[in-house]
């Protein structure tokens, strides 16, 4: 069996600065066929569930995956879900974030009809989550998705926010959002801590999109392509000292349209503190903003 | 409501929300952001209602981040005809902006 495509040290950085990687079209048309007949269904029995129908479910539907379940035992080889994250650009990026063997928290299928346009208020899934470990969530469109079509709304640069749910509500417009557009078979991988929203939907057919939150079983540590780590992760990269071409810091110090100034600083030693996490390294800094404090905390006698 | 860079209004504008109390009767915003300052807003016969205050953070918390900080309400009244209210679709985009 051939070896996963893992995520670059580059993608990695993207990632913990961004909190997004876009596959573009890497889920082969037939899956995303195979979804297309699938997922829709899907939608309609939670649709019916939540307004009190009660009925069996279709011939051949696969229940629900109880959560804690490893993703591969999940989801059918056969099934869409189970076809997508064997695909190996996927599998290789679930592979470098979370690890080989996540476990299922839930999945669930979004459908935006055509002519809907009721914009989603700005959120984040679940509730706040303490500690540098994540989730990733999957968001999978098994058709094009053109501009204006109800592509998902996201904030890049949000997801290490501390914020609660739909309490990001009220921010309608935000400098340097995004709205996904893109081929079939594009799979947008989500922090699970990353701000977004359904959008409307302008389009003359319903969008379908389905997401899958997986959650890590192993420390996150190295688990991606880190051949070339060591010559991109230097400590000492400063925007005011000495910046050298190519570093991990160079990624991480990214701003995005919707900062604060002063918060894109703070921005900067969350994703040193997460980049700490992911590498195991715990002296790793970006413009010496956690070094100069810890090394001044280390003189003071208790 | 406008998000601004910094605790001054004359600080660029990062995000912005219309909340319409014509629904769709009235004036509608022009470009994406109205405005590029909340100065800019004032100019246009906007009146500033409310800022966020200037905290001290969170002792043990200095360097988390979260909502954004320097939030602007700002109103505007005009008059309209009322028929045009009443007549506002059910589903509508929240702004002639809307993506």
């Amino acid at each position: 069996m051939d070896a996963l495509p893992l995520l670059t040290t580059d993608q990695m950085a993207s990632f913990v600065a961004r909190g997004f990687l876009r596959l573009d079209a890497v889920v082969p048309p037939e899956v995303n066929e195979q979804a297309m007949e699938e997922l829709p269904s899907l939608f309609r029995s939670w649709v019916d569930e939540f307004r009190g129908v009660t009925g069996e479910r279709d011939e051949g539907e696969a229940p629900l995956p109880r959560s804690g379940t490893v993703v591969t035992e999940a989801y059918a080889a056969d099934s869409a879900f189970g076809r997508m994250v064997r695909v190996p650009a996927v599998a290789g990026a679930i592979a470098s974030l979370v690890g080989a063997g996540p476990v299922v928290d839930h999945h669930f299928v979004h459908i935006k009809t055509a002519g809907d346009l009721h914009a989603q208020g700005l959120h984040c899934d679940a509730i706040i989550d303490q500690g540098p470990a994540f989730d990733i969530q999957l968001f999978w469109f098994p058709h094009d998705v053109a501009p204006r079509e109800g592509g998902t709304r996201f904030v890049p640069g949000s997801h290490l926010r501390r914020v609660n749910m739909d309490d990001v509500a009220r921010y309608h417009h935000l400098a340097g959002e995004q709205f996904f557009s893109g081929d079939a078979g594009t799979v947008v991988i989500f922090h699970q801590g990353l701000w977004h929203a359904g959008a409307p939907n302008h389009g003359s057919r319903d969008r379908v999109m389905g997401k899958l939150r997986l959650n890590p079983t192993v420390p996150q540590v190295r688990l991606w392509d880190t051949s070339d780590l060591d010559a991109k992760n230097r400590n000492d990269d400063h925007i005011w000292a000495r910046m050298d071409p190519g570093m991990v810091a160079a990624t991480l110090r990214g701003s995005e349209g919707w900062y604060e100034p002063s918060a894109h600083r703070l921005e900067t030693v969350q994703r040193a503190h997460l980049w700490r996490y992911l590498t195991g390294d715990p002296d790793f800094d970006v413009d010496w903003y956690l070094t100069r404090t810890e090394r001044r905390a280390a003189l003071v006698t208790p | 409501m406008l998000w601004l860079a910094s605790p001054t209004l004359e600080a660029r504008v990062l995000g912005w929300a219309f909340h319409d109390g014509t629904a769709g009767a009235g004036p509608q915003p022009e470009q994406d952001p109205p405005y590029g300052t909340g100065t800019a807003a004032l100019v246009d016969g906007w009146r500033l209602l409310q800022m966020s205050a200037l905290t001290p953070p969170i002792p043990g918390h200095e360097r988390d981040v979260s909502f954004l900080k320097h939030e602007f309400v700002f109103e505007r009244m005009i008059e309209i005809d009322t028929d045009g209210a009443a007549a506002a679709p059910v589903s509508r985009p929240r702004s002639a902006l809307e993506h």
